[in-house]
């Protein structure tokens, strides 16, 4: 056991990385959106996961995780802009703090038919398809790391056991954090929850593309505090101007809270 | 029928693309230079994504608020 102790620490840390990386989108998708359609779409991927392991056994490794890590990181970098987007308007005071205004939620609004959203249990598609595309593509790094690192080692065990701890590790944080993070504002926590989709859209869009990041994964811990500096800019740069814009428009009209400059 | 097919489109477009088509397609067309660069330049553009998805919330938000959105 303790000869095997170096690869059940070595894939512990790597997969905690990478159960860290689905606990934020698990996180970001349950407290700003919902919690159901978020479990919902977790327990979806786990299963397709458990499918894919059990068809494909050792030869999932074959599996194209780089054209994979291109589609799930552009998609997540345009929803995490779109996020922030919206956030820094609300934040600046150029949008209403509670818009639920969207495009799609009119269209519901309007035409009163989702009849396949409800037919299939799923009430937020949003959360499902977001926490199932985050799990799935983790869940199937935390195998390859598994597979790779086990058979190099020629022990499979050791490298199940390090991964598990890995996974309960972490769930279990995510538990504890859920609570308090429940108490953050709501535009701070989508603000928040713009920032992480950004940084981690970056950074597999980017690798699925064939970068090699400095720092391989710890380009991470870079990445994302810079993303929040030129968002919190953009955010104290757009209230310095709308404020100069209502002084400049006087007399003073009061802005109506629901008021928006742009859909 | 009309309506469910419009819905559905409305949400996939409002899922995928969301407020502001442009943000979307400067980020593909990022991804699609930075691959190009890598593969065909030789060039490892880690710089080029994330550069470009600031300029492109910068723009973004200025047309939101100058109303040219």
């Amino acid at each position: 056991m303790t000869a095997a102790l170096p690869l059940v620490l070595t894939v512990f840390v790597a997969c905690a990385v990478e159960a860290i990386e689905a606990l934020t989108i698990v996180l970001a998708a349950g407290l700003t959106r919902q919690w159901r359609s978020t479990f919902q779409g977790m327990a979806a991927a786990l299963v397709v996961l458990a499918v894919i392991v059990g068809v494909l056994g050792p030869t999932i490794t074959l599996l194209p995780l780089t054209a994979l890590r291109l589609v799930v990181g552009a998609l997540l970098a345009i929803f995490g802009l779109q996020w922030l987007r919206k956030a820094i308007l609300r934040a600046a005071g150029y949008k209403a703090l509670h818009d639920e205004a969207s495009a799609y939620l009119r269209e519901v609004a309007a035409a009163k038919a989702a009849p396949e959203v409800a037919k299939r249990g799923v009430s937020d598609w949003y959360a499902f398809t977001l926490t199932f595309k985050g799990v799935l593509l983790e869940g199937l790094e935390v195998v390859f790391i598994v597979i790779t690192f086990g058979d190099n080692q020629h022990n499979l065990g050791a490298a199940v056991v390090g991964a598990a701890l890995a996974v309960v590790v972490v769930t279990v944080t995510g538990i504890v954090v859920r609570a308090p993070l429940a108490k953050v504002p709501e535009n701070a926590l989508k603000f928040l929850v713009g920032i992480m989709l950004t940084s981690f859209g970056t950074f597999w869009g980017a690798e699925g593309a064939g970068v090699k990041w400095p720092g391989n994964d710890a380009a991470l811990l870079v990445l994302v505090p810079v993303v929040a500096l030129v968002s919190l800019g953009y955010a104290v740069w757009l209230r310095r101007v709308h404020r100069l814009s209502q002084a400049a428009a006087r007399p003073p009209t009061a802005f109506s809270e629901t008021e928006e400059v742009t859909s | 029928m009309l309506r469910a097919l419009k819905s559905f489109g409305a949400f996939w477009y409002d899922f995928v693309i969301g407020d502001d088509w442009q943000v979307a397609a400067i980020a593909v067309a990022a991804l699609a230079l930075t691959a190009l660069l890598v593969h065909v330049a030789g060039v490892n553009a880690w710089w080029l994504l994330p550069l470009a998805a600031f300029a492109a919330l910068g723009w973004s938000l200025r047309r939101a608020t100058s109303g040219k959105s």
